[in-house]
């Protein structure tokens, strides 16, 4: 376990880089972790998908899949990589703080 | 007894990490529906991993993508050493509807999208997808009777062109 600062706040990370507490997530800590993979500054559509992410593993008690992502959060799969070219699969779970997504698709 | 001294040595440990993959290109040169999704899954999973992901699909795989089969590509029951019926019973009239029809429900329950979906996907994600010439000429199709996913018609050689530097996955 590593643990970062990100923009004065204390967050615990895997050595992926994915938060272990999401509740040490906040919207600083987003842009921090946006910063760092490149994406910067985070757009208001980034953001829907950041939301829908977190409320969606709120509700669902684990990460949402990419396809999961394009069919309900109103960002298309075609966007979804536009946003997040290094990986939306990963980037979004991890710019949200939340584990890896399991699923394959 | 003789005793050697050896300069002391500063052993440098490999701390680098092992390079991560950037590239992948994969071959698709089978036609049923067991075979045709380890191709797509992995490179949709390599693109959503921010990996490049190329496709050539050659022989049979063309099936795949085939506007007329994409939508009815069937499990082998005959000839398929991993099903797990007699190859007697598996040849039997209905057997291959079957087990099709299986493995279509068993995707549906996990929410694996048919394999229509997995190519638009795989298209919306920046992956490319081609078709081999010369088994485009053997099974006399024209590009016409491709989906429209499809990049293009290339050659075997084309298709090692465009997988420069990638890791190469033949199934």
């Amino acid at each position: 376990m590593t643990t970062l600062i990100y923009e004065g706040h204390k967050v615990d990370v895997n050595p992926e880089g994915f938060l272990l507490d999401t509740a040490q997530w906040s919207p600083a800590v987003a842009e921090a972790i946006a910063e760092e993979v490149g994406i910067t500054p985070l757009t208001e559509r980034h953001w829907k998908v950041i939301t829908f992410c977190r409320e969606d593993a709120a509700r669902e008690g684990q990460s949402p899949g990419l396809r999961r992502i394009a069919k309900l959060s109103g960002v298309d799969m075609k966007e979804l990589y536009q946003l997040f070219p290094k990986g939306p699969g990963k980037l979004a779970a991890r710019i949200a703080g939340l584990p890896k997504p399991t699923s394959c698709v | 007894m003789i005793t050697e001294t050896y300069p002391e040595k500063k052993v440098e440990i490999a701390a680098e990490a092992p390079k991560p993959i950037t590239k992948l290109a994969i071959i698709c040169s089978k036609g049923s529906l067991d075979m045709a999704y380890p191709g797509l899954i992995l490179a949709n999973a390599a693109r959503m991993s921010g990996i490049d992901a190329t496709l050539f699909f050659t022989f049979w795989g063309l099936d795949v993508i085939t506007e007329k089969k994409v939508d009815h590509l069937h499990v082998a029951t005959v000839g398929n050493p991993s099903m797990p019926i007699p190859t007697m019973v598996g040849g039997l009239p209905g057997m291959e509807t079957l087990a099709t029809g299986m493995m279509k429900k068993q995707m549906e329950e996990l929410d694996i999208p048919g394999v229509r979906e997995m190519l638009e996907i795989l298209h919306d994600s920046g992956a490319e997808l081609y078709a081999c010439r010369m088994a485009m000429d053997m099974f006399k199709l024209d590009p016409k009777d491709l989906v429209p996913q499809v990049d293009a018609v290339i050659s075997a050689m084309d298709f090692f062109d465009k997988a420069a530097g990638a890791q190469v996955l033949f199934i």
